[in-house]
């Protein structure tokens, strides 16, 4: 079955689908305790599941294959890609779980058994190696989000809801007519085959558009982005921590899992685009950053143009660039978690998420204010934390690529410092001159608790990210051989010139 | 007389349904309950005549009467539904002070003319069978003849449904005129042999108009979210349920088993009523405010979807067909369940969606049923509801019907708004009014029942599902 000779993966799937079912039959305390017995387990699960992956081993670990629902079948399997993703997603949970601790205090056991639903549902896609299967995972994360945010949400949370809902839906239900046409073409529905599988080199852009729509809305990228902001802003603390921290990973694990190696044709004709369309995001969502009056808001502006990195660096067809944009989205999965609990942790105190109604809280929470200045800069892209290592690889698979695009990417390295730093200036720094502001206590053990950990991950990558890197290289391989012969190569490659003769040759002998 | 044994399901169900009324008239309203219970136990043996020769005979009656595999299937569906149409009756008329023996009965007398018409291979079994089922139901309309709404509603139904007979009887007389016979294969070897002519055009356009009217396909939609609302609530169930399933097999069978050679020409005509009907369901169910007038779209909603199914033409398009039929059934069975649980604390009932506000609280099983139905209906994964629409899209695209999954899926995004509407009532907004607490056993086990079969436990019925339905879809081509 696997190197485990375990159906490991399934038992990823089961342990919080389990757990969400006790959570409902449970009471407010007992729930709390259920989910965060429940993504612990699934943490060191996930744990296991690292150590036991074999870097340089076959493509695909720990496969499982029942053919259990006739045309399509329970098949998972995951490669160093979606390993990291799990591994971020697992991680991530308890941390949750446990940021929801006392700031939910209205029907806790619903709440407890969404999450662990969505944890299960977010791990299936990660896992799944079925399209149908895949798309199952994919668009059933939709039901659990749109409770969490529509019930726990803040006071805009049914249009942001509805939005968010209906934005995705959107996007997806096309991609589900492509890929039955996928698998009516290629006669299998096994993601791997059709990864090996040329389609008709006209018929991969249209295959490709529709991928496009779901992913790009999942992402989000400009201009599809609108409902981001929406829904972070209206979402619980730990809710926004999923959505920025996983759920967004979704749209980039689905550029690099199907858009890049299934169409590789129509990627590279379509460089353009995703150029475009991520040069806006970069200059544009950051300048929107820069005058919000929200926090949230702020940072979830800030996490579409970290993800218009990503897309630079998908669509690089270089290995910097591939390299570079997973980075990226695990540093940010860290990174924008982190900010949004940061968030949490005053919001939960003074429930109010202007920035002008802050200021000067380094002088009364000064242990708040190191974790929330690392965060700051770790999302700047500071050199020794995550977001630089992801953020210098990906700019530099873009230059690869497109000298002008390389140009619009690094003006969001400038803004990102702009928006970030002045967001941290105007929350901890200046004067303490607010009575309620100054009344604030610095972090409880709780807080310290969730906000250590990434802390140490996030250091952990920008010293030494070989560790996250190499799991995930021979698929970046995989997917660079699948692309590379379509793409031409860009503008910055030295072209090789026609060598001139050195003097105007005189006669047929002086050539020769 | 060798014949009868293939109409046994028939027999079964019009002999006792006779039996039974004359129980009824002898020993009055009062046997109801046992009435209602022997009828069940009639439908129950008339699904198990079906394992015999009943399902695998062929073609009876010198061509009149199919007693196929497909015939068989969508039989199996009628009668389940006929007795959970049955089942949850007794409470409702009891509390409404209408008990009368004859509901039962006139679900069997129905039962018998959509068998009939499933197994129709004649255009007039056809038309006999339609009226059977057609004279039950606006009996069954105006059930509650003292409410003003439930009358209006069977007139409205009778009318409408008249109108709708005479299109397709003049369907019917251009059809026979063209090509000189009223059996279905030998309307098949006609259009083959002859091509179609424009007369035979006209025929096959008010033939299918006329059975559009019956599954409230757009532009025939009219009279259902009226009849629907005006209806008793069990008998709203039932209309939403078995005769659906009926018409929309009948409908498959004169597309594929008579005009099957000018699937062209009808494909154009099913296409047309699968989108509008989509998009019409989907725009005018998001300000309705009564929950039966909102599945009353929803029908209409699901019904275009069904018919993408159809539009195929194919083995798997016509399988896609019955697979959506089975699931949409339990979804929408499970729903009006929920609709007769919404009683208030007096024990009437309320058909206000306002009234759902705050469910989860109050009742937090039934909201989470009907919010099951909802998500299910709607087609998101992973919910059962999600598979029929990825049959019927998957048949699609296989006959090359790229362009019309792509807006048959599209439009299921306009669908879900209102589907999450309902949600949003049950689960984020402040509790209204609660419910009575008073349950009943067989209308809480029934949803449980239809809850398990929409969940993603459903998923395991697939390869039968599949195996199932194909057998039935072969015996059309």
């Amino acid at each position: 079955m696997n190197q485990l000779g375990f159906p490991i993966l399934t038992l990823t799937l089961l342990v919080p689908m389990l757990g969400a079912i006790a959570c409902l039959f449970a009471d407010a305390k007992a729930a709390r305790w259920v989910a965060l017995i429940a993504t612990l387990v699934n943490f060191a699960i996930g744990i296991v599941l690292w150590a036991g992956y074999q870097i340089g081993g076959p493509q695909w670990q720990f496969q499982e294959h029942i053919g259990l629902f006739g045309s399509f079948g329970w098949s998972l399997g995951i490669d160093g890609i979606a390993l990291m993703l799990i591994e971020l997603s697992v991680f991530l949970m308890p941390i949750c779980i446990l940021a929801s601790w006392q700031a939910i205090e209205k029907r806790v056991p619903e709440y407890m058994a969404a999450f662990l639903f969505m944890e299960t549902l977010m791990l299936g896609v990660f896992e799944a190696q079925d399209l149908f299967l895949f798309y199952i995972f994919f668009e059933a994360g939709l039901i659990p989000m749109y409770l969490i945010i529509g019930i726990w949400g803040g006071a805009e949370r049914i249009y942001a809801s509805y939005k968010f809902f209906l934005y995705t839906l959107l996007g997806s239900i096309v991609m589900l007519i492509a890929m039955l046409w996928m698998a009516n073409y290629a006669h299998s529905t096994s993601i791997p085959v059709l990864m090996a599988t040329n389609f008709p080199v006209h018929v991969q852009t249209l295959l490709f558009l529709a991928f496009f729509c779901s992913f790009a809305v999942k992402m989000p990228m400009w201009p599809v982005h609108t409902w981001l902001p929406d829904a972070h802003v209206q979402a619980p603390t730990a809710g926004s921590v999923i959505l920025a921290g996983v759920l967004l990973k979704m749209g980039g694990y689905g550029f690099i899992r199907f858009s890049l190696p299934m169409f590789p044709q129509a990627s590279a004709q379509l460089f353009w685009l995703i150029a475009l369309l991520s040069s806006v995001a970069i200059v544009y969502t950051s300048l929107v950053a820069l005058v919000q009056q929200d926090m949230k808001k702020l940072i979830a502006y800030s996490s579409v143009a970290h993800m218009a990195f990503v897309t630079f660096g998908l669509f690089a067809f270089n290995r910097q660039g591939l390299e570079g944009s997973l980075l990226v989205m695990l540093s940010h999965g860290l990174v924008s978690g982190a900010l949004f609990l940061c968030v949490g942790v005053v919001y939960d105190r003074l429930h109010t998420r202007e920035i002008a109604r802050y200021g000067g809280v380094a002088n009364n929470m000064p242990r708040y204010a190191v974790f929330f200045l690392l965060f700051t800069m770790a999302s700047v892209g500071l050199p020794g934390t995550s977001g630089f290592v992801g953020e210098f690889l990906s700019m530099m698979g873009i230059y690869g690529a497109s000298t002008w695009a390389a140009f619009f990417a690094t003006t969001g390295i400038i803004l990102g410092a702009a928006y970030m730093l002045y967001l941290f200036r105007r929350v901890a720094q200046g004067p303490l001159d607010k009575p309620d502001v100054a009344a604030m206590s610095d972090l409880s053990p709780r807080e310290l608790l969730l906000l250590a950990p990434i802390a140490a991950v996030v250091m952990w990558m920008g010293v030494y990210p070989e560790s996250f890197m190499a799991p995930m290289r021979k698929d970046v391989g995989y997917v660079l051989s699948r692309v590379n012969p379509a793409w031409p190569g860009g503008d910055s490659r030295l072209a090789k010139g026609a060598a001139k003769p050195a003097a105007e040759p005189v006669s047929g002998e002086g050539a020769r | 007389m060798g014949n009868l044994i293939y109409t046994l399901p028939e027999l079964i169900l019009s002999v006792g349904a006779m039996v039974l009324l004359l129980v009824a008239g002898w020993v009055g309203d009062s046997a109801t309950k046992a009435i209602g219970w022997a009828a069940v136990v009639l439908l129950a043996l008339a699904g198990l005549s079906l394992v015999g020769a009943a399902s695998h005979g062929g073609l009876v009656f010198g061509g009149l009467y199919h007693a196929d595999a497909f015939a068989g299937f969508a039989k199996v569906l009628i009668y389940g539904a006929a007795i959970v149409s049955i089942l949850l009756s007794p409470s409702y008329f009891e509390r409404m002070g209408a008990v009368r023996a004859e509901y039962p009965i006139l679900i069997l007398l129905s039962a018998v003319g959509m068998g009939m018409m499933v197994s129709a291979a004649d255009l007039l079994t056809l038309y006999v069978g339609l009226e059977l089922q057609s004279l039950a139901a606006y009996v069954l309309a105006s059930f509650m003849r003292r409410d003003i709404r439930s009358a209006e509603a069977g007139l409205k139904y009778f009318i409408l449904g008249a109108l709708a007979s005479g299109i397709l009887l003049y369907g019917i007389a251009l059809l026979y005129g063209f090509t000189g016979t009223t059996q279905f294969g030998g309307i098949h070897a006609a259009i083959a042999a002859r091509g179609v002519q424009t007369g035979l055009l006209f025929g096959m356009v008010f033939t299918l108009a006329g059975l559009a009217f019956k599954i409230a396909a757009v532009p025939f939609h009219m009279w259902t979210p009226d009849v629907y609302e005006g209806a008793p609530t069990p008998v709203t169930a039932f209309f939403a349920s078995a005769p659906k399933v009926a018409a929309m097999a009948l409908l498959t069978r004169v597309a594929v088993e008579a005009m099957g050679p000018a699937t062209f020409e009808w494909r154009q005509i099913i296409i047309f009523m699968a989108l509008t009907s989509i998009v019409l369901g989907a725009v005018a169910a998001i300000g309705q405010t009564n929950i039966k007038r909102l599945l009353a779209y929803s029908s209409i909603n699901n019904i275009g979807f069904a018919l993408i199914g159809l539009a195929a033409g194919t083995q798997a398009g016509v399988s896609s067909v019955l697979v959506y039929m089975t699931v949409y059934i339990v979804m929408t069975l499970g729903s009006f369940l929920c609709v007769l649980a919404m009683r208030d604390a007096d024990g009437a009932y309320v058909e206000e969606i306002a009234a759902l506000s705050g469910l989860s609280r109050t009742r937090p099983g039934l909201a989470a049923a009907l919010a099951m139905f909802m998500f299910s209906l709607a087609g998101i994964p992973p919910l059962f509801g999600f598979y029929p629409k990825f049959a019927v899209f998957q048949a699609a695209t296989v006959a090359g019907l790229f362009w019309l999954a792509v807006a048959g899926a599209v439009g299921s995004v306009v669908g879900a708004y209102y589907y999450l509407k309902i949600i949003k009532t049950m689960y984020f907004d402040e509790p209204a009014v609660p419910f009575s607490d008073h349950r009943e056993p067989i209308e809480g086990g029934l949803i449980a029942l239809s809850a398990i079969a929409i969940s993603p436990l459903g998923y395991l019925a697939i390869p039968l599902l599949t195996a199932w339905t194909m057998a039935a879809a072969r015996a059309l081509f």
